[in-house]
């Protein structure tokens, strides 16, 4: 079995709490691998799951050549200023995960990154589950407590083969003066099952992302789940896009956005562009402070084969969702926090019980503050 | 238990109940009837202390306390319950979350009061989201079983009910307001709003009084206010001079 994150004593406290509410389990008692890196530097690569690597990406590249042809494919090099940014890196950093043919290991995987001393914090990482292969990553981000200002960016490539399943739980933690600028694709080949889960509840500068997943084989699904509150002072514009690029795929894409103060932009995209297709948007948003909640979905069909749809809601708290609480004999604050709790539980089908209790870890924690 | 005095009661501006008068003592039912409109549901939630009801004279007594002024909460702390006609669906919140929420029950205790009401299957659904008719009054009686109020106030249990749902809704209203104990030492009280009376084959009740365009015209036996208004209307009741 691994042993327990190198290096550990090297971290606050004070970090140590903040990287445990994002799923970074130090003890290992929940995760069958680890993975482990302060600014530029990887301290701790371990995996005790068998038929399963972990590896630094380039120790990863020099290991397997085959790994290069997954290497900027998923994602394009030239995609926009931080990918290029970070394609120009002589020293890449970041993960690469390789779950062999049929390998299943319902444990997760952990991957921490941590910004703490450098300006900014650059990652590459690369998934690869193989055909039948079901694997569980989850991946803490944070910055330390004391940190002012710093940039993460990072580029995930996925890659879904033939009838495996990738579950990624991401959990953001970072500070009020941090930009964070993930860049994320993700293949999914016939019969094979994505889901993305995000979490980000804690205040930060801004968020930007649009993660995409191409579903390129029959029968290919892809779910991503959003749980997020902006604070006064973030901008979080996030999204998430499917291209149902084969028979028979479908997607799901469901946010739940709150705002206290901040501003959340919530982006939806599904193309349908293949017979017996199907993809619906949920998006609901709680502003519980002024702030602004901007949902905008986009379904896109180009034959009369695919379904989509979406919904969307923004608003506050109903009154009488209140006032029915409070005959039962909570108070009004009591009832308002019920109903947030209520608004938030977004269960994921398929979603191991460990990764459901780290996702309302975040959220109690964050309701703390309502 | 409750002393509605010279009651005022205004919603949007306009005035919807005038100069109510109404004691329900300890261990007693009432029957509330009246036409679509009257004002019956604004009597209710008047005194559950919902927002929008502006109370603009009289008082609301309940067990020696004004209680006009006080918070819906405080008001169900002192033991006021109320059976929703038209609940709010709460997207999320799982019924059996709200039952733990609202409650010290453990979920053994829940579970056993879910069973008792066949709502066993529904402590793991978004409250009152999709439930049909009879489902919504079995998730409000569950409800108030959990909550065990004093006096309860019931906005037409019959409605939207089969006769099977009827059948154990009454059985467990009678449970609620205890009908079962013997009137002597019969702690709780109701007051039931009704359109058809169904709900006294199941129990008891008291006194009838009759709400007419915000106004009480008539108090008088239950069952008897019941056969006038089905024999002549509430039009009988306007021409009435009785009161």
């Amino acid at each position: 079995m691994p042993t327990d994150v190198g290096d550990i004593e090297q971290i606050s406290e004070k970090d140590r709490e903040r990287l445990a509410l994002t799923g970074l389990e130090v003890g290992m008692q929940n995760r069958c691998g680890s993975f482990f890196q302060i600014d530029q530097d990887v301290i701790q690569t371990t995996c005790g799951a068998e038929g399963v690597e972990m590896l630094p990406i380039k120790a990863a590249l020099e290991k397997y050549d085959w790994v290069k042809d997954y290497y900027w494919n998923a994602v394009s090099k030239d995609k926009d200023k931080y990918t290029q940014y970070l394609a120009k890196q002589e020293n890449p950093q970041g993960l690469v995960v390789i779950a062999r043919e049929g390998v299943k290991v319902e444990m997760p995987l952990q991957a921490c990154l941590f910004l703490r001393d450098e300006p900014v914090q650059h990652v590459h990482n690369i998934f690869i589950a193989q055909e039948g292969s079901e694997i569980n990553i989850i991946s803490g981000c944070a910055s330390s407590w004391q940190k002012e200002h710093g940039a993460h960016i990072g580029v995930t490539e996925i890659y879904v083969g033939k009838g495996a399943k990738v579950t990624s739980t991401m959990i953001h933690n970072w500070n009020p003066g941090i930009s964070v600028f993930p860049r994320s694709a993700t293949v999914v080949e016939e019969d094979g099952t994505f889901l993305s889960n995000y979490v980000c509840m804690q205040p930060v500068r801004q968020i930007n992302m649009y993660p995409t997943a191409r579903l390129i084989g029959k029968n290919a699904v892809a779910r991503f789940s959003s749980i997020v509150v902006a604070t006064p002072g973030s901008t979080l514009d996030l999204g998430s896009r499917t291209i149902l690029a084969a028979e028979n795929t479908s997607t799901e894409l469901v946010t739940r956005a709150i705002t206290t103060g901040g501003t959340i932009i919530s982006r939806g995209h599904i193309l349908g562009e293949k017979d017996n297709t199907r993809g619906h948007i949920e998006c609901k948003g709680l502003i519980l402070k002024d702030g602004i909640i901007h949902a905008i979905p986009e379904i896109e069909g180009t034959l009369t084969g695919t379904e989509l749809s979406h919904e969307a809601a923004v608003g506050k708290i109903a009154r009488n969702e209140i006032e029915y609480l409070m005959a039962r004999g909570l108070s009004e604050e009591e009832a308002t926090a019920t109903i947030i709790r209520g608004f938030l539980d977004v269960k994921i089908s398929g979603l191991p019980a460990v990764l459901q209790t780290q996702i309302d870890a975040a959220i109690d924690k964050a309701e703390s503050g309502f | 238990m409750l002393d509605i005095s010279d009651l005022h009661v205004e919603v949007d501006g306009i005035e919807k109940l005038h100069d109510i008068n109404l004691h329900i003592g300890q261990g007693e039912t009432h029957i509330l009837m009246g036409p679509n409109g009257s004002g019956k549901s604004t009597l209710l939630k008047a005194v559950m202390g919902f927002g929008g009801y502006k109370i603009t004279s009289g008082s609301i007594v309940f067990k020696g306390k004004e209680i006009i002024g006080m918070p819906i909460h405080e008001r169900a702390h002192l033991g006021i319950g109320m059976m929703f006609q038209h609940p709010p669906t709460i997207s999320g919140l799982k019924l059996g979350k709200l039952l733990a929420a609202t409650s010290h029950l453990g979920s053994d205790a829940i579970e056993a009061l879910a069973q008792s009401v066949n709502m066993e299957k529904f402590l793991t659904r978004d409250t009152n989201v999709g439930f049909s008719g009879g489902e919504i009054k079995r998730s409000e009686v569950l409800q108030l079983k959990v909550q065990q109020p004093d006096f309860l106030m019931l906005d037409e249990p019959e409605s939207g009910v089969d006769l099977e749902n009827m059948n154990l809704m009454g059985k467990e209203i009678a449970g609620l307001l205890e009908k079962d104990v013997h009137i002597v030492n019969r702690r709780k009280s109701g007051l039931i709003i009704t359109h058809t009376g169904y709900i006294l084959d199941y129990l008891e009740a008291d006194q009838g009084h009759v709400l007419i365009d915000g106004r009480i015209r008539c108090h008088g036996n239950p069952r008897e206010i019941l056969r006038a208004v089905k024999d002549k209307g509430y039009g009988e009741c306007l021409r009435c001079q009785q009161m």
